[in-house]
């Protein structure tokens, strides 16, 4: 979106509300609905990427040096990648603001 | 020239007149005999049109919305049940802005199970966002179908819209009807230009999710719409009126002009009120009727107007109240008549509920209970009197 949602007045809305701009949904930044954030503990990690394959949101990326992390503008901290990850690499931490 | 046709049928022709392309339906009870011929019609090749047949009513909608999505031109048709079923897609299909036409042949909800006409169905469904229509005859219909691809699909509207006609003493009645040639309704109806479509050359999402931040504005946004579509429907009906000779207007008079006591009703009874007038003039007394032919958007303004002055307001609602202090028509009346300060005296009448014939003679009795006795009256004005119930 061009601009902030909470600017929008009624009659700039598309008809039916259509988003009509393709890939927008990285606009909106779920982030903030977290309470919990994943920290990956590097040494126990065999980069199987499972985490990366069951992220509902898609926030986890495979870093530079083959080890993941989350992108915590879209994470919303379900806990499914620890919940996933069998060497238990990742724990779900509090995530203070 | 004019064809005896049941109007059922006629419904289904009226639909194959305005090129149709896809027709969504759930084929067995409570369904009529509308999609039943536009099914004959399909396989017969006389209508170019893809026919789905689905699972339950709920489907039919979803599928005529999906079909919608992708720039058809969609009808689908249900009753009752069937309307309930379909309830939460109703309010999805207005909300995306879908010109899809259905038409609804009126009939009571279970239970007590049953299969006969009153208002019940559409009552429930009244504030779903769509544009509805009321008819008192098979010409009506056929003529309302039509006229409702051309104010669903105006680009000022983009709103979809139900075609009301009731239950069994309109869909299942042989009527004569002038049908328009397919080449008056083609230049009466051009062909469907949809604002957004889903194909993959250009890809849209419809019905994404609205934070708190956007939800109001979107509803705002589609009330407007609605309201909006009132002056495109008259501008519809006018061109229609010129073209085809019958006159359409969203509030029809009967009567109306010098008399002091008038009924307010919708729907095929308006043919027995009309009935019962021409009987009270022999006897040299005065009636009005005023007949809503749009029940949404709501013409109030128009209402207030023809109400006015009027010493007797009659609303006549074919529905219960379902707690209600009166039926729904007559609330919708009431809120007008308070809005505008139109001062009558307001009577609620609920009737033929459930198919129960209601005749000419009822309404002489109605009119005769409003404008004579006194003690009645007193009682009346209280709340609602349903006609015809055994105490």
């Amino acid at each position: 979106m061009p601009k902030p949602m909470e600017e929008y007045k009624w009659h700039e809305l598309n008809v039916g509300c259509v988003v009509d701009e393709v890939g927008s949904a990285r606009d909106y930044k779920t982030g903030g609905w977290r309470s919990l954030k994943p920290v990956w503990e590097e040494s126990k990690c065999i980069k199987c990427g499972l985490c990366w394959l069951y992220c509902p949101d898609a926030a986890i990326f495979q870093k530079e040096n083959g080890y993941f992390t989350a992108n915590l503008d879209y994470c919303k901290g379900c806990g499914i990648c620890a919940h996933e990850c069998w060497p238990r690499a990742i724990k779900m931490v509090e995530d203070e603001k | 020239m004019k064809r005896g046709i049941e109007v059922s049928l006629a419904a289904a022709e009226a639909a194959k007149l305005s090129r149709v392309e896809v027709v969504a339906a759930y084929p067995i009870t409570p369904q009529t005999h509308i999609v039943e011929h536009l099914s004959e019609l399909v396989a017969d090749g006389e209508m170019d049109a893809v026919y789905v047949t689905v699972e339950s009513e709920h489907s039919a909608m979803s599928a005529c919305i999906g079909a919608a999505a992708s720039g058809a031109r969609t009808f689908t048709s249900t009753s009752a049940q069937g309307l309930e079923l379909m309830h939460e897609t109703l309010f999805i299909a207005s909300a995306l802005r879908l010109p899809i036409v259905m038409a609804v042949a009126n009939r009571a909800l279970s239970a007590p199970l049953s299969i006969w006409n009153d208002h019940s169905d559409v009552m429930a469904a009244r504030d779903c966002g769509w544009i509805q229509l009321f008819c008192e005859n098979g010409q009506e219909v056929v003529d309302s179908i039509i006229m409702a691809y051309r104010i669903a699909e105006d680009n000022r509207v983009l709103l979809p819209v139900m075609v009301n006609l009731d239950g069994f003493l309109l869909s299942h009645v042989v009527e004569p009807i002038d049908f328009p040639s397919q080449k008056e309704v083609d230049k009466f109806l051009p062909d469907y230009k949809p604002l957004f479509t889903l194909h993959p050359d250009r890809p849209v999402t419809m019905g994404a999710y609205a934070t708190p931040e956007l939800y109001t504005e979107a509803k705002f946004a589609q009330e407007q719409a609605i309201l909006n579509s009132l002056p495109v429907i008259k501008e519809v009906f006018k061109d229609f009126t010129n073209r085809f000779k019958r006159k359409y207007n969203v509030v029809e008079t009967y009567n109306l002009e010098n008399s002091d006591t008038v009924f307010v009703a919708m729907g095929s009874i308006n043919e027995n009120i009309m009935t019962a007038i021409d009987e009270l003039k022999k006897e040299k007394m005065s009636c009005g009727l005023v007949k809503i032919r749009l029940f949404r958007p709501f013409p109030f303004s128009e209402i207030a107007s023809l109400l006015e002055k009027k010493k007797n307001i009659i609303v006549i609602d074919r529905a219960m109240p379902g707690g209600s202090m009166n039926g729904p028509v007559f609330n919708e009346i009431s809120a007008v008549l308070r809005r505008y300060d139109v001062r009558g005296e307001l009577y609620n009448y609920i009737v033929g509920l459930g198919g129960r014939d209601v005749l000419p003679d009822d309404f002489i009795s109605i009119y005769d209970e409003v404008t004579k006795s006194k003690k009645d009256k007193q009682k009346l004005k209280a709340n609602y009197k349903v006609i015809g119930v055994r105490v």
